[in-house]
């Protein structure tokens, strides 16, 4: 196979040049997240539905939430997101090293965010708040079955969180050893940029699920 | 058919000595490939098996219905019946048909690219199809799921004792395999267009795979959601729909059909797209108001995100909320109906060549105005509250799903087929296998409709015995149905090995992908077409070119 541009590092042979290549690549990332807007926007279509018909059951629910680990998990978050751009910014700039340590920035700050998810878990699991049989509910045993929805959202939409962040984890790791490599130049890094998108796009949605769960119970008064 | 010597085959009508099915060779070749036509062709071998694993449902159903009495299988199997051959018709046949298939084989070459924007990509829907069909077939091994293919909550996820957590992860899973396709698509139609190909060059066929593929993106993700918490629900009792957990199980219907009413556009919108080509091309007239038929993709594409509602006339929704959903559905008629009215004006003082696509065409045009038009009636308030549930709604849609998207597939893989192999398959044996489909399935749905006006419930296989005359005729008719789709995979295969070679351009058809050698060649085109044309103009195309076909055919 004789291409024109078999000398073209990085190129596939389907595209006609970097640009074209490039364009392809961060339309395909964009309609990527947009499939997956769709995808969370069933959870949230589910939450505010019964939030609601049960508003009061929710409030309560929330109350159940420590906000300031929810708070403190939303700085870790977006100090990750900082450490993303660090690595698009290396790549951009062909600095090797640049890249690797955003990533593994990245990697830390993901990492202790997901720790703290761990331990917030165990803990609604000890207080038999976890949805199922386990559950209990010790409070006004009038919104018990409804507070129970609320933790089956809570645990749906943050789970869902989570698993997009191990997903991006694994993938991470993959690139560590070939950022380290140099795999990618000023002219061809298209990946480490469509990948801060999904890391970014990750955050966004943690930025709607923390008042969404941990912030409304804070508004005081009776919420008949 | 009159076979041709070899040596009297014009040099035009032979196959290049290299092209995309002999370049390499073996098994790995194969399932490591990232070439488009040759992906193309994987989903066409795995999406035929489960059409006929489907078919072997419906042939179970049919037969039991020959008599009132439930005497063939139990009212537990027969649940298990419909719903198996629904799932297997709708998410391993009927979604990915003609966008896997042809739209694979054909997108790139009618843009004139080499091939799909992500091609590693394109492999990787084909494993997620193949893994999510495994799972879904482990499933059906076991005994199957008895829920219909709809998975109402509370139902499956707390009461149903089959497989249904392994069927919606398959049904998961083999969502990824149509983003994947539909995110290719999109990008490869914006980005790798061959010079001067604009937008307003593009096929219809190309049109409408683009409104399938913006469905495909942004609907698959909302079932991919549902059937999550469906899992969640029934796997770990963590409540979302179930009253008993304190759910709301309509919410369930709402978000299943904002995925699956759209997924009918899926299914059809691409069959629209072949009779478009199939209709210009067999008329030798350009389309009739292209701009209007390809801007009607795209608006079936955003109204039919809009109607989902339809499905709940009698679920609790609001009699508000149902009168804007009627309203809405019958929007939809209008692009639709452009698109008939479009093509009979083609047709009209058109050179019209009966070839065996045309004929599936012709038969698309009327099996699919017969299921638009019931269709309509559904959407109004006052009959569907009459019909609901009953074997109209079935007949309605299988007249769409069988009678329009089965046989836009048909007649899409008749006129492409020389392209694919660069062989020519049986003029008679066709054309008889495109009448038995169109007769066959009139047979079984029309009395279908019959049925269900009288009263007759869908998913019961016990009846009273007033119905038996109609229910006879249908399954006679769909065993007259059978013998037409088993006919193509006779003569299809038949022809790989003695059908007369195709040439270039079998039918005298304008377009970019009939410029390239058949089978087209690993890359499509000797070098990348610059397109200085309009697409469709038939007037004064040569007719020379559609010597070797006749030739081939007709001996003249």
């Amino acid at each position: 196979m004789a291409d024109a541009h078999a000398h073209a590092p990085g190129l596939a042979h389907h595209f006609e040049s970097y640009e074209q290549q490039k364009e392809s690549a961060f339309l395909g990332m964009w309609i990527f997240l947009a499939q997956e807007i769709m995808f969370f926007s069933g959870l949230f279509t589910c939450y505010l539905v019964y939030r609601v018909l049960y508003p009061h059951a929710f409030l309560v629910g929330s109350r159940e939430l420590d906000w300031r680990i929810g708070a403190a998990n939303t700085v870790v978050l977006l100090l990750s997101s900082f450490t993303m751009v660090v690595a698009v910014l290396g790549a951009k700039q062909g600095r090797r090293k640049m890249i690797v340590l955003g990533l593994l920035g990245t990697l830390l700050f993901g990492g202790i965010f997901l720790g703290v998810k761990v331990f917030e878990y165990g803990s609604k699991w000890e207080h038999h708040l976890v949805p199922g049989p386990y559950f209990e509910w010790h409070g006004d045993p009038s919104v018990g079955r409804e507070v129970e929805l609320f933790f089956s959202l809570y645990f749906g939409m943050t789970g869902m969180h989570a698993l997009h962040m191990v997903i991006g984890m694994g993938i991470m790791l993959v690139m560590l050893p070939l950022a380290w490599r140099g795999k990618w130049t000023p002219q061809n890094h298209n990946f480490v940029e469509g990948f801060g998108l999904y890391w970014h796009f990750v955050d966004i949605v943690w930025i709607f699920l923390f008042p969404f769960l941990y912030l409304i119970g804070l508004s005081g008064g009776s919420s008949h | 058919m009159q076979a041709t010597a070899s040596a009297a085959t014009p040099e035009a009508v032979r196959p290049p000595r290299h092209h995309y099915l002999n370049v390499d060779y073996g098994l790995r070749s194969w399932l490591l490939t990232t070439d488009h036509k040759r992906i193309g062709i994987l989903y066409l071998l795995s999406i035929t098996f489960f059409f006929a694993v489907g078919g072997i449902y419906a042939t179970l159903i049919r037969l039991e219905l020959l008599t009132p009495q439930g005497d063939l299988v139990s009212s537990d199997t027969y649940n298990r019946l419909f719903t198996m051959h629904g799932v297997m018709m709708i998410f391993f046949f009927l979604v990915p048909s003609i966008p896997a298939v042809l739209g694979n084989f054909l997108i790139p070459l009618m843009i004139g690219a080499k091939d799909v924007a992500f091609p590693k990509l394109n492999l990787a829907s084909w494993y997620m199809y193949m893994i999510g069909a495994g799972l879904t077939m482990y499933s059906l091994l076991h005994g199957g799921v008895d829920t219909g293919w709809t998975f109402y909550t509370p139902f499956s996820s707390s009461y149903s004792n089959s497989f249904v957590a392994a069927t919606a992860l398959g049904i998961f899973v083999n969502g990824f395999s149509s983003i994947f396709t539909g995110l290719n698509f999109l990008v490869t139609i914006h980005r790798m267009r061959a010079p001067g190909m604009t937008w307003f060059r593009l096929p219809l066929f190309i049109w409408s795979h683009y409104a399938t593929s913006l469905i495909m993106v942004l609907g698959t993700p909302v079932l991919a959601i549902t059937l999550v918490l469906l899992f969640l629900e029934r796997v770990f009792q963590i409540g979302f729909f179930d009253p008993a957990l304190g759910g709301d199980p309509v919410l369930f219907q709402h978000f299943f059909w904002f995925y699956s009413h759209p997924a009918v556009y899926i299914m059809i919108l691409p069959s629209l797209g072949v009779i478009s080509e199939i209709v210009a091309a067999f008329a030798r007239k350009p389309i009739f108001g292209y701009k209007f038929v390809a801007l009607a993709s795209m608006g079936i594409a955003i109204l039919g995100f809009l109607v989902w509602g339809h499905h709940l006339f009698l679920s609790s929704q609001s009699a508000y909320a149902a009168l804007v959903f009627s309203v809405l559905t019958m929007l939809i008629a209008v692009p639709s109906a452009i698109k008939v009215f479009n093509w009979m004006a083609t047709l009209y003082r058109g050179s019209i060549e009966y070839s065996t696509p045309m004929f599936y065409a012709l038969g698309f045009i009327g099996l699919f105005t017969i299921g638009g038009l019931t269709g309509l009636m559904l959407g109004t308030l006052g009959i569907d509250v009459h019909v609901h549930d009953t074997y109209f709604v079935v007949a309605h849609f299988h007249y769409i799903m069988v009678g329009g998207a089965l046989m836009g597939y048909l007649g899409g893989l008749h006129y492409w087929w020389p392209k694919i192999t660069g062989r020519l398959y049986s003029g008679f044996w066709s054309h008889l296998s495109a009448l038995l489909v169109f007769l066959g399935f009139n047979l079984t749905f029309f009395p279908q409709f019959i049925l269900g006006y009288l009263g007759m419930p869908r998913r019961y296989h016990v009846y009273p015995p007033e119905f038996q005359v109609l229910h006879v005729l249908s399954t006679a008719g769909a065993s007259i149905l059978a013998v037409g789709y088993l006919l193509p995979m006779v003569y299809f295969i038949w022809s790989l090995k003695y059908g007369d070679y195709a040439g270039r351009n079998p039918w005298g058809a304008v377009g970019l992908e009939w410029q390239a050698t058949s089978p087209p060649a690993l890359h499509n085109f000797e070098e990348i077409p610059v397109v200085d044309f309009e697409p469709y103009q038939y007037k004064g195309a040569p007719v020379a070119q559609r010597l070797p076909y006749r030739i081939a055919k007709y001996g003249a």
